[in-house]
């Protein structure tokens, strides 16, 4: 595979209301970030993808908010409706082709414009589940449950996640969601639908991101030395909630496996320095852990327990404070992508992982995680 | 100068998206229906080269695109496999709580059916409960035909 | 550097005003089994999928993860891209991008709409901002009229000149079994039908469709091997310039215009109309299908309706326009683009049938949606360089 790497990242403070800033402010704010970060005007970039979602934006062609703010007048451009690590894919895709030299990925969501339940519902089949008013709480607590029930995790260990990332976001001055918490406070707030507690949920975020990719010839423009993709897969399980095993990611599993693949990974738990996986709900981030190949099936409570994806342990997790700090739906994916980068670059402050050199990016689509996207990027 | 620009306050239109659907379930989902409506029996679909009947019917295998399906029919009754209460009140909710969502794989079904579980007393929600189809009196040809599930 | 790709299999579906005998779901997969059938390929050959239509249309988000029981999505790559009108287009450029990247060998693309599902123009209202522009806009058709108007005003065209157009293309569709409409008319017959929107008439203008359609793309490591006569991506690109109803200037198709400017000279075109043997083109009016050309170079800004009554562009001409019959056949508003680009193909891997143009070596196809927005990808049935 001929390299590709990001040069540039982006991304707005992620926030529960921002009142006075439209879509078109939030990207053309993180477009002209991104073009600082990687010293590069907008006539050096050759395409653009953006991601966003038409349900979340009340807006079909969602795209057409944002065109002008990522200066993509007079360029080759697409969108992705899906979450940012496939968007950054595709993006990725853009400049292996050999067609492009740059492509600048840009994602939005202002979730707080709308009702997520309404929102989350309309991913539910209209003739067969819709009319049941399940949406991404409920749905998630039924796989949270089966997840439990299959391998005896506890509620206490989907607490220790919330814990972990709301602390670690007390390092990352872009999150929207830092709290000293404990295990009981997490036990104790608000019941959603069990098992599941506020808590243990992703807040409601407004919040944009950017990234741009650069071939080597484009790269040597740029001002810092390139975050390359070792390694990237993408894979769907099945649809219909009954048709999965919900205690288990096989699509997971498998697209970590070609990223793995690709990026010269055996040991996962050894060979990456550091992960930013997609804790939409506490649970989902032991799920992802076992799907990861980090521990065995079933071992996501245990690897938790045993402190392994601290800050200091030997595969941090989440360092940037994750989803469960700020969730802009779909640019969340692309702001753990850039996390990732900023790790490998030594420019983490305040939550800097050691030694950092292979990052792990991920990203989910559809209910209870049905799609994984997986990333690898290194130096 | 700019000062009274920072005691304003932010502008704010609301609006909504008010499009109409009308969703053609097709000749597979209306023989389903239609056999709930008017016989108040649930049917799946079974696919010979995976050996696996599904619950939503489908007219083709997704895993290995067979063509032929042919209609089995299953039971009204089963097993809890998942579960979850709403500890909150949402307009797109069917019902009123208190009740839960459940996923049930019914007896002759290779997948289970996500549905709403109500009668249940405190701690009998468990996965393996065995629950069964609780039916309208009138009926119209939707999921909701199926009022709810509860334990047998 | 990347691979060179090629299209080496089509499937769609028959369109209609209504499939109500299937759901969405099932419908795509009825273009899948026809595409992967021409390709002589299954569901295990398929290493990505990329799926697209436009979201308000059907009310279901996330297609990508819904669709894949039809789409053939489980445990595959499959991944949404949706661009409004153009979606069908940029479906089949992500297609080409996933193969072009060396990645993946084999991709499918599926354009799809069932717009029998909703209010058509209700929907496509919500694409346009909802503070300035949306509460004055009227859908599409109203888009294109005040386009039509203009021309008229500029060039002196007329209705009847627009009308050669919708004949042209209606006439072409009487030889494609696919097509929504197959209706054979004249010029009078278009001038007498109803009027919607000044100068657009009821045959002027395309209908709302359910259909869908596949397209594999495969590598040139497997290309030749799949299809005798695979039809090789010369070259694709797209301008989504204009965000509000009043950024374009109505001077010609300027966004068309700016796309053959980049891809022409890539791919070594100087003369359009005599390099390019046959064309499939979004044009969703009558108007559209005498002004957008212009942009093209088939002819000289306000020379459309000259070329148009030369019979240049009928079958038998010397670059015949639509031969499926074009979006004034049939519209199944995501999957529109995408059939222009699986036509374009037809013609160059000899699969017209009925449609075909014989001897087709070199093909454009464009995509149209989204304010004033265009996308070309040309094909050929020599592998590039």
């Amino acid at each position: 595979m001929d390299k590709v790497g990001i040069v540039g990242v982006g991304q707005t403070k992620y926030e529960r209301k921002k009142v006075g800033e439209t879509f078109f402010d939030m990207i053309y704010e993180v477009t002209v970030k991104a073009l600082d970060d990687a010293g590069l005007t907008i006539d050096d970039i050759d395409n653009v993808i953006t991601v966003s979602n038409d349900f979340w934006d009340g807006r079909t062609i969602s795209s057409m908010a944002v065109q002008d703010a990522c200066g993509s007048r007079h360029k080759d451009i697409s969108t992705v409706e899906g979450d940012g690590v496939y968007g950054a894919f595709y993006g990725a895709m853009r400049v292996l082709s050999g067609s492009f030299g740059t492509t600048l990925v840009v994602a939005h969501n202002k979730c707080s414009q709308s009702r997520m339940n309404q929102i989350t519902n309309a991913m539910f089949d209209p003739i067969y589940t819709r009319a049941l008013g399940l949406d991404a709480i409920t749905s998630s607590a039924m796989q949270a449950r089966a997840y439990m029930d299959a391998f005896g995790i506890t509620a206490e260990q989907f607490a220790r996640v919330s814990v972990k990332n709301h602390k670690n976001a007390k390092n990352n001055p872009l999150a929207q969601i830092a709290l000293d918490l404990t295990v009981e406070d997490v036990l104790k707030s608000r019941l959603l639908a069990d098992p599941l507690r506020l808590l243990d949920a992703s807040p409601i975020t407004d919040g944009a991101a950017a990234v741009i990719w650069a071939n080597e010839a484009a790269a040597r423009k740029a001002k810092k030395a390139p975050v390359w993709m070792k390694g990237v897969g993408h894979m769907s399980d099945a649809y219909h909630l009954g048709d999965r095993d919900l205690a288990r990611s096989p699509a997971l599993v498998g697209a970590a496996g070609k990223a793995y693949a690709m990026a010269g990974i055996d040991d996962p738990l050894k060979q990456l320095d550091v992960a930013e996986i997609y804790d939409a709900f506490s649970y989902m981030e032991l799920m992802w852990y076992e799907g990861l190949g980090f521990c065995p099936e079933g071992g996501g409570g245990k690897l938790m327990d045993a402190g392994v994806t601290q800050m200091g342990g030997d595969l941090p997790v989440n360092p940037s404070g994750g989803c469960l700090s700020a969730n802009a739906v779909l640019v969340a994916g692309l702001a753990r992508l850039i996390e990732c980068v900023l790790q490998v670059r030594g420019e983490a402050a305040g939550r800097q992982v050691k030694d950092c050199s292979t990052a792990l990016a991920h990203g989910i689509n559809g209910p209870c995680g049905q799609s994984h996207c997986v990333m690898v990027m290194g130096k | 100068m700019t000062d009274w620009i920072e005691q304003t306050e932010d502008m704010v239109y609301k609006g909504r998206i008010k499009v109409p659907y009308t969703w053609w379930v097709g000749e597979t989902g209306s023989h389903f229906f239609t056999t709930l409506r008017d016989e108040k029996k649930l049917l799946g679909t079974y696919c010979a080269k995976c050996d696996m009947v599904f619950i939503p019917p489908r007219k083709n295998c997704g895993r290995c695109f067979n063509q032929d399906l042919t209609w089995k029919e299953v039971a009204d009754e089963g097993t809890l496999v998942t579960y979850t209460v709403p500890a909150y009140e949402a307009d797109i909710h069917p019902i009123k709580p208190p009740f839960a969502y459940g996923i049930i794989k019914l007896d002759g079904a290779d997948t289970g059916l996500t549905h709403i579980v109500t009668g249940f007393g405190d701690g009998q929600l468990k996965a393996g409960l065995r629950v069964k189809a609780v039916f309208k009196e009138d009926r119209d040809g939707h999921i909701l035909d199926i009022r709810h599930f509860q334990p047998v | 550097m990347g691979k060179r790709v090629a299209i080496v299999g089509t499937g769609q579906t028959k369109a209609s005003s209504g499939r109500k005998d299937v759901n969405g779901q099932e419908m795509i997969n009825e273009a899948v089994m026809k595409a992967l059938a021409e390709a002589e390929l299954t569901r295990d050959d398929i290493d990505a999928v990329i799926i697209g239509n436009m979201d308000h249309f059907e009310g279901i988000n996330y297609v990508d993860t819904w669709s894949v029981d039809g789409s053939g999505g489980f445990m595959k790559p499959i991944m949404k891209v949706t661009t409004g009108g153009t979606t069908g287009t940029t479906v089949a450029m992500a297609a080409y991008y996933h193969v072009a990247s060396g990645l993946f060998d084999k991709v499918l693309a599926i354009g799809w709409e069932k717009n029998s599902e909703s209010d058509t123009t209700g929907a496509i209202i919500t694409a346009f901002e909802p503070i300035v522009d949306r509460p004055t806009f009227g859908g599409a058709v109203g888009g294109l009229a005040v386009m039509a108007n203009r021309y008229m005003h500029d060039w002196g065209a007329t209705q009847e000149d627009a009308a050669r157009v919708a004949v042209r293309d209606r006439q072409h569709a009487l030889n494609n079994p696919n097509a929504h409409l197959r209706i054979d008319i004249n010029i009078d017959d278009v001038m007498k039908s109803p009027m919607i929107s000044w100068p657009i008439k009821y045959l002027d203008m395309c209908p709302r469709t359910d259909a869908a359609c596949a397209v594999i793309f495969a590598s040139e490591d497997y290309a030749e091997k799949i299809c005798p006569k695979p039809a090789w991506v010369l070259g694709t690109t797209n301008r989504h310039n204009f965000t509000f109803i009043g950024d374009p200037s109505f001077r010609t198709m300027i966004t068309l215009e700016e796309c053959a400017k980049a891809l022409y000279p890539r791919i070594g075109i100087t003369e359009p109309l005599k390099q390019f043997d046959v064309m499939e083109l979004y044009l969703p009016s009558s108007f559209a299908g005498v002004q957008w050309i212009e942009a093209l170079g088939l002819c000289k800004n306000g020379g459309g309706p000259e070329l148009i009554a030369s019979g240049a562009t009928n079958m038998g001409g010397e670059c015949p326009i639509n031969p499926s019959g074009g979006v004034l056949s049939s519209n199944p508003i995501g999957a529109t683009g995408l059939l222009r680009v699986a036509e374009g193909a037809l013609q160059i891997m000899g699969r017209a049938d009925k449609r075909q143009v014989p001897g087709a070596k070199t093909a454009l196809s464009s995509g149209f949606g989204g304010c004033y927005w265009s996308d070309l990808m040309a094909f050929s049935a020599k592998k590039p360089n």
